[in-house]
């Protein structure tokens, strides 16, 4: 995968140069072990700061809505997805972007791996051959990269990118026979009194920041639900119900939208598993209305349409 | 608890449920007073964070009424409607909110004895679940 980087730099410069596109968004190497944060090189000399490696998970469709610049992005799978989702719903034209399509074996969650470092303070983090290395002072740990994946990295099925100007690297193979949805299901399973209090743990230390909203590439309102005033829909406190309809109605808002890029849960400060929320209206699109988001430019999104035919046996 | 009444906030498309909750009133046909009608002009205008905003706000039921498909004012807003409707029910059930709260139901002008109907099944099914105590935002009892 660090191949990527050449890679990028490459397509960069020559992008840049021929005046192709005005910005391109990528990743540079974070200040710290573990987190690579987004860049938009707008020079060639900048070109050379752009950098690949298994930490490059924040969705950098984020930066796209509403740019009229000309802009390449790099894009993995999901975050081609999203991509598609921002053009059939006007933010961004197609005309100006160039995609750098990332074909993805899986993000590494850091979280995962800070805690099996035990409290040891890592320095340096290398990858290789399936393994991740990480070193500091008087260690040095090495790691499956399977076992440190993100958890929607380990059920994704669209690695590939889906629309793409130029691949990074060669195509990889898509995950066969996964169980994308078990938890729903686990939570499905349950009585509506052991559901609520499971939600109410899950949401139990949310401090309303917003990180899952402003983190998120499909979170473009002008004025999102949680800033309206006249008339007030949502309280802005950390009181239970406050908290919980924030999170319902997030999740709602992403209905028919959200690729489970997995944005929110990897900015949640408090580490609240938010796609729980976001994977049951997943499941439920898909069963309702065979609808997968994001494969198809042709394709309205699933509350933009309907059929006659809908399922309606819950109306009476 | 013997004499808690439910509250049921009820949005009545204009068109047709307000028409049909009007015709069962003129034909003084009975049905339980629990209901506060919110007329709407399209079951398609109805957001759900109105739904949330009469729940958080102290309603133990929400009932949403409107035109049948393909009978709607505008043509198709209750059909919008009726997507936008089953992938919240399903979210709110879901997330734990007992299913007898959340009614819908497609009522012409010209069905008041449906409207009635429905109007005792909504009410008679959030009694049988007694008080919302999930829902409604609680101020911090200060002393």
């Amino acid at each position: 995968m660090l191949a990527y980087t050449e890679k990028i730099r490459e397509a960069a410069r020559r992008l840049l140069a021929e005046n192709r596109v005005d910005v391109v968004i990528g990743y540079r190497k974070g200040t710290i072990p573990f987190a690579n944060e987004p860049f938009l090189a707008k020079s060639s000399e900048q070109v050379d700061r752009l950098y690949w490696d298994g930490f490059c998970g924040a969705n950098l469709a984020n930066y796209l809505p509403k740019r009229t610049d000309r802009v390449a992005i790099v894009a993995k799978g999901c975050d081609s997805r999203n991509i598609v989702v921002q053009v059939l719903e006007n933010q961004i034209s197609r005309d100006n972007l160039y995609i750098l399509g990332a074909p993805c074996k899986g993000m590494l969650d850091r979280r995962a791996i800070r805690k099996a470092l035990k409290g040891k303070e890592a320095t340096s983090c290398e990858e290789e051959d399936g393994k991740i290395v990480v070193s500091g002072r008087g260690f040095s740990t090495s790691f499956e990269r399977t076992d440190v994946l993100q958890e929607n990295c380990t059920i994704c099925i669209h690695r590939n990118p889906v629309i793409y100007d130029e691949l990074l690297g060669d195509l990889v193979p898509e995950q066969q026979g996964v169980d994308r949805y078990e938890d729903v299901r686990k939570v499905e399973a349950m009585s509506p009194e052991e559901r609520w209090r499971y939600f109410e743990e899950l949401t139990a230390s949310c401090i309303r920041c917003y990180a899952c909203r402003n983190a998120c590439p499909m979170c473009f309102c002008p004025t999102c639900f949680v800033d309206e005033s006249t008339p007030q829909w949502v309280g802005k406190t950390i009181n239970p119900t406050d908290t919980r309809t924030f999170h319902f109605l997030r999740a709602y808002h992403l209905g028919g939208r959200c690729t489970d890029c997995g944005a929110c849960e990897r900015a949640c400060p408090v580490g609240i598993k938010v796609r729980q929320f976001t994977k049951k209206l997943e499941k439920d699109i898909i069963e309702l209305y065979g609808y997968e988001v994001g494969l198809s430019l042709e394709q309205r999104p699933p509350l933009d349409t309907y059929k006659p035919g809908d399922p309606e046996s819950f109306i009476k | 608890m013997s004499d808690w009444e439910p509250k049921i906030v009820a949005f009545l498309c204009n068109w047709c449920s307000y028409g049909g909750a009007d015709l069962a009133g003129v034909s003084r046909m009975q049905y339980p007073a629990n209901i506060r009608v919110i007329r709407v002009p399209c079951t398609g205008r109805v957001n759900p964070k109105f739904i949330l905003a009469a729940m958080r706000h102290g309603a133990d039921g929400v009932w949403v009424s409107g035109c049948h498909p393909g009978d709607c004012h505008y043509i198709e807003g209750n059909l919008y409607a009726r997507r936008k409707f089953a992938l919240l029910k399903n979210l709110l059930e879901h997330v734990g909110i007992e299913p007898d709260r959340l009614h819908f139901s497609w009522i012409s002008s010209a069905e008041a004895t449906k409207f009635a109907e429905t109007a005792r099944a909504v009410v008679g099914a959030v009694r049988a679940l007694g008080p919302a105590k999930h829902f409604i935002k609680k101020l911090a009892e200060v002393a």
